[in-house]
């Protein structure tokens, strides 16, 4: 078994390493017909095609003219791309600029036509008199030059004319063609990676699928099942865990934390350099959506992949223990169903990509004018989405909260709360117990509740007045800081990428604006506790140890007293670790939740104090 | 305002501790010479098997005494002067008192073994042990532990974490014979063998024999068979630590000997803990009780006293609860080794053999005396009011559903149990609805 073991970890490894390695092998080429048919969709381009293709192909031999760098491979090509996107841009503005721009004879002919004896006259009359043939011409000038009319300002000479209208048509030629420009946003730079490259990835998809991810999986599958005889019997198993340099932040913890924390950073920022990545899940994605992956597909798919091998583990491990079983069933259906299925199934039938268990605050982007927008545009479903999502967080999440306790949520239904159950486990043990750092957890957690809905306030501003600003702030700019600070590198590069330092529930703990809301609730009104079996409890420290969310279990059990805390997330670890059976997850009536008011605990029957 | 010094950082001088700060502003002095700050003894093998650190085994933070005023000594008291109210310390001070509390706790027994004190044979119980047991287990291949009590079966399970084999002696016909009833003991009997441990009943330890690099190589069993080893590991229960109070005038037998406010025979000095012996039996419980939480409730109790608020100790019905391997277990009342003439019983057992539960009742009156369960968790408060309250043991089978304490969605086994309670015993128990449990409690 114990070789089985190996032989799982060494495929396992074997399937990173393809899968790192993939990431960079392919050969790059700039090609002009690639770009074309990017194109192809907009159908009045065909007869404009050559001159995108050929201004494409310019743009690549200037670019090549200046810099000897060969472009064929994944960071020499990321590293012309911007620029050659620029100079495209340019080209294309000016070979459409011919046809479609204003020409040298045009402005000359205006010129003259405003250099008239009182003087210089600039005015729609003029324009039509020497454009009068092109309206488009005309509309371009009209449109754009009406500053320059002589019934509002003066103009010293016609030299002077001449020039103020030459610049001005030199700018609105290099805006010709627009339509026809490329994209710098990372999307873009991620579809023209997918497309440019020749790789494995692309011309054997299946193939490089399965040695990435099938080599992962299958790897992992009888890493994770040989525990099943590995561990015995039934039961608790932590052995070794504060031995082994993985989970107790030795060499290997950090090379796992540089791995995620690489991956977070590529998936946010540079989506680019993981086109061959996620060209492995093109097919899987043309499946479900009918359209080719993004990074965001990727991410949704490992993020499946990630919780359904790891919890493997967390049956096997937790076999004996019907809540650990139940909870993590549950919370792998949510993210693989409601989080990453039905969205993209709602995107194939022609409905709007929505995760109908993802709730504001945690949805930032719930409220953002364009979710709303294209909820409304989609008629009756749209309409009930946009509800569903409202009642969701009002009724829906304090009601559930009131009766079973914020886990309902946070470890039943959340995704980042499964991938913390399960690839997060092995790291629970890292949370910090210390005092500092439960004071710290109140101060970050509320501040970002704060921020999510002093951010959303005014992106509701901006779309109920059309207003971008309020008190001088832009409503845009914060939605954007937000999403940057907030929900790309706390919750994920902080949050997921730190899992084996500062363990498995960061972001839940000390950032999830979610959470605190949910958490107030818990703390103040909820039938949720977990209480204290009397006077069992000889303050061993397990609870305490492998409580994710950092609550020091033991200073109440030890007391007699129940656990009734804002961030407890119920996944009922501290119970099943307890080996004095001290610990129980409980709803019932408010009554005595937190049961021990007094100093002594049961089983002392000499006094009882405050009563 | 008074200068209080406590002998022993474990739970009942630091309970003491925390609970005269709670009650005054007297000085308090807490002197150990085993570690700086107070850890969970219980707790040491989880170190040794990399569940936790040495730090996260101490309940309180470090800062905790520094805020709560209460100052630490990390010294040996050699000699209580209790005349002048002096202690004379290893170091050489002397740290005066006006009010002393022993907490000193206990140490293994040793019964004068051939070969008891050679390198390789140890105990567990002090956090010098366990640095002891991480250095001989580095190169272990073979440990052989004798006694089967409840330390006895955390060191093997100790050492079955770390993959060195391991021989159990136990004296008795079943593991921890001298407590657990015949199926109990039969039970967990039966767990230490699936978990390849060698273990040996009806077996005593003769002699440990040195190696030639003097450090221990082989045990000899009262069997004549001869085991090598490389560790030892005597758990043959523990006894008072009181070697070091016996040269003062404070009055010690097994243990330092008080009465029911844990006052010595010297005004102003009390003990507690596991080093305390009453005079008699306090609430019928024995004299010496080892065990975590009656050094707890001694704690708090002193505390009032030394507070002005004279207190006897006066522990509620007995409970107890430890882990063997993967089977917890948990007793409420009095489940004796062997019943009583007046006592009845019933045992039942889950057909996997891993989860029981044993109760007892009186034969006259049918009132429930005790349960020992395995693989089920019960909940204290409610067995605890039963016992106070004598009730039937029918009260008690018929509301099973209610006292168990298993995490949600467990299988339960009440059904079972009820109805082979009813046809083993001719009684006629309706198994009731689980209730809140609150509800039972306020009846
Ligand atoms: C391995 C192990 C597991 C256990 N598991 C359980 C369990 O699961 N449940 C349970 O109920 N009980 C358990 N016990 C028993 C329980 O730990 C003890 O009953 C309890 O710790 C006793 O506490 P105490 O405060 O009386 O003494 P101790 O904890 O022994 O503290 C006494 C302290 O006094 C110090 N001291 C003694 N003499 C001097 C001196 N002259 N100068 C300075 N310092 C001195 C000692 O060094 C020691 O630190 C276990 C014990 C052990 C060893
Ligand atoms: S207190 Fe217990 S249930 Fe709550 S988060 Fe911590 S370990 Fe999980
Ligand atoms: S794990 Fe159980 S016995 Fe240990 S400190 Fe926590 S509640 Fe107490």
């Amino acid at each position: 078994m114990k070789n089985l073991k190996k032989i799982g970890f060494v495929v396992f490894m074997l399937g990173i390493v393809l899968f790192i390695g993939n990431i960079f092998m392919g050969e790059y080429k700039f090609d002009g017909d690639k770009i074309r048919s990017h194109f192809d969709s907009t159908p009045d381009v065909f007869d404009k095609g050559d001159s995108i293709a050929s201004g494409f192909i310019d743009a690549v031999q200037q670019y090549e003219a200046t810099n000897s760098a060969p472009t064929t491979n994944i960071v020499t090509f990321n590293a012309a791309l911007p620029q050659i996107i620029d100079r495209h841009n340019h080209n294309v503005s000016d070979a459409l600029a011919a046809t479609e721009g204003l020409s040298s004879d045009d402005v000359q002919s205006v010129v003259s036509g405003a250099n008239q004896e009182s003087g210089i006259v600039y005015s729609e009359e003029v324009i039509r008199g020497a454009l009068g043939d092109n309206e488009n011409k005309v509309k371009m000038l009209v449109d754009n030059t009406s500053w320059m009319y002589t019934d509002q300002r003066d103009f010293a000479d016609v030299a002077e004319f001449e020039s103020t209208l030459q610049s001005k048509v030199d700018e609105l030629n290099g805006s010709v063609g627009t339509q026809y420009h490329i994209s710098k946003e990372k999307w873009s730079l991620l579809d023209i990676n997918k497309a440019m490259v020749e790789s494995g990835a692309k011309t054997s998809t299946w193939l490089w699928f399965f040695l990435t991810f099938g080599l992962i999986i299958i790897g992992s599958v009888i890493y994770n099942g040989t525990n099943y005889k590995i561990l015995g019997e039934a039961g608790i198993k932590n052995d070794g865990i504060y031995h082994e340099s993985a989970t107790n932040r030795g060499w290997v913890a950090w090379i796992v934390l540089l791995f995620l924390v690489g991956f977070y950073v590529a998936l946010y920022f540079f989506p680019q350099y993981i086109a061959n990545a996620v060209l492995l899940v093109d097919p899987v994605s043309e499946g479900l959506s009918g359209n080719p992956a993004s990074q965001w597909f990727l991410y949704g798919f490992i993020y499946c992949v990630a919780m359904s091998v790891m919890a493997i583990r967390m049956y096997i491990k937790y076999r004996h223990n019907r809540y650990q079983i139940f909870r993590t069933t549950v919370v792998l259906f949510f993210q693989i169903a409601f989080a990453f299925i039905i969205p993209e199934l709602l995107v194939r039938f022609n409905m709007p990509y929505y995760d109908f268990k993802n709730a504001w605050p945690l949805d930032y982007d719930f409220f953002f004018t364009y979710n709303i927008e294209s909820l409304i545009d989609n008629g009756t479903l749209g309409i009930f989405m946009l509800v569903w999502g409202i009642i969701l967080t009002l009724i829906i999440v304090p009601i559930m909260v009131y009766f079973f306790g914020k886990r309902w949520y946070c470890s039943w239904v959340c995704g980042c709360g499964g991938l913390a159950e399960t690839l997060g486990d092995p790291y629970r043990q890292l949370s910090n117990k210390k005092m500092w750092a439960w004071k710290l957890e109140r101060y970050l957690i509320y501040s970002v509740l704060v921020f999510a809905v002093i951010m959303t306030g005014l992106v509701l501003y901006t779309f109920f007045t059309g207003s971008g600003s309020l008190f001088g702030i832009d409503t845009y700019y914060i939605s954007v800081v937000y999403g940057f600070l907030i929900g790309s590198i706390f919750s994920g590069v902080i949050g997921t990428g730190f899992y084996p330092i500062f363990g498995n529930r960061t972001w839940c703990r000390f950032g999830c604006p979610l959470a605190a809301y949910m958490g107030i609730v818990q703390r103040f009104k909820s039938r949720f506790r977990i209480t204290t079996n009397g006077g069992q409890c000889i303050s061993c420290g397990n609870c305490s140890t492998y409580c994710e969310q950092g609550i020091d279990v033991r200073a109440y059990a030890q007391k007699g007293q129940n656990i009734v805390r804002s961030s407890c997330v119920g996944c009922g670890v501290c119970s099943a670790v307890c080996p004095r059976g001290v610990l129980k997850l409980e709803n019932g009536p408010e009554e005595n939740r937190f049961g021990n008011e007094g100093p002594i605990v049961l089983g002392n029957d000499g006094f009882e104090l405050n009563k | 305002m008074s200068k209080i010094v406590i002998i022993g950082n474990g739970i009942s001088g630091v309970t003491a501790a925390r609970h005269i700060r709670k009650n005054s502003d007297n000085e308090i002095v807490i002197i150990s010479a085993e570690s700086e700050h107070f850890f969970s003894r219980t707790a040491l093998m989880y170190v040794f098997m990399g569940h936790m650190r040495f730090q996260d085994i101490k309940p309180y933070e470090d800062y905790f005494w520094e805020k709560n005023r209460i100052d630490l000594v990390f010294d040996y008291v050699n000699h209580i002067d209790t005349d002048s109210k002096i202690l004379e310390m290893k170091g050489g001070s002397k740290i005066t008192y006006d009010k002393l509390v022993l907490a000193v706790g206990s140490k293994p027994n040793k019964f004068g073994w051939p070969g008891q004190d050679l390198p390789g044979v140890q105990g567990l119980y002090t956090y010098q042990d366990l640095e002891t047991i991480e250095e001989n287990a580095k190169t272990a291949k073979h440990a052989v532990i004798v006694g089967g009590g409840l330390i006895g079966i955390e060191l093997a399970e100790m050492m079955h974490s770390r993959g060195i084999e391991t021989t159990f002696l136990v004296r008795e016909s079943k593991f921890w014979r001298s407590v657990l009833p015949e199926e109990d003991g039969d039970l967990i009997t039966r767990h230490i063998i699936d978990h390849k441990v060698d273990l040996r009943l009806n077996t005593e330890l003769t002699e440990i024999i040195a190696g030639d690099d003097g450090r221990v190589k082989a045990v000899k069993t009262s069997e004549g068979d001869i085991v090598e080893c490389q560790i030892v590991g005597l758990t043959a229960g523990v006894s008072p630590n009181v070697e070091f109070v016996k040269a003062s005038k404070i009055e010690v037998d097994r243990g330092i000997k008080v009465n029911e406010f844990c006052e010595t025979n010297i005004q102003d000095v009390y003990a507690i803990g596991d080093c305390a012996q009453f005079n008699e039996s306090i609430n019928g419980r024995r004299t010496i009780e080892q065990v975590w939480y009656t050094g707890r409730i001694m704690g708090e109790t002193v505390a009032q006293t030394i507070c002005g608020n004279k207190m006897p100790y006066n522990p509620g019905p007995w409970f107890n609860s430890a882990k063997f391997f993967d089977i917890e277990y948990q007793t409420y009342g009095l489940v004796l080794a062997n019943r009583e003439e007046n006592e009845n019983s019933f045992f039942w057992e889950h057909p996997k053999g891993k989860i029981s539960v044993h109760v007892v009742w009186d034969k006259a009156s049918g009132e429930f005396i005790g349960i020992n369960t395995f693989g089920i968790r019960m909940r204290h408060d409610i067995f605890d009011k039963w016992l106070k309250e004598k009730v039937s043991v029918d009260v008690v089978m018929s509301e099973l559903r209610s006292a168990n304490f298993d995490p949600e969605f467990y299988r339960t086994y009440e059904k079972e149990i009820v109805d082979q309670f009813n046809s083993k015993t001719g009684r006629n128990v309706e198994l009731k609805a689980k209730q809140w449990w609150r509800n039972l409690l306020a009846k």
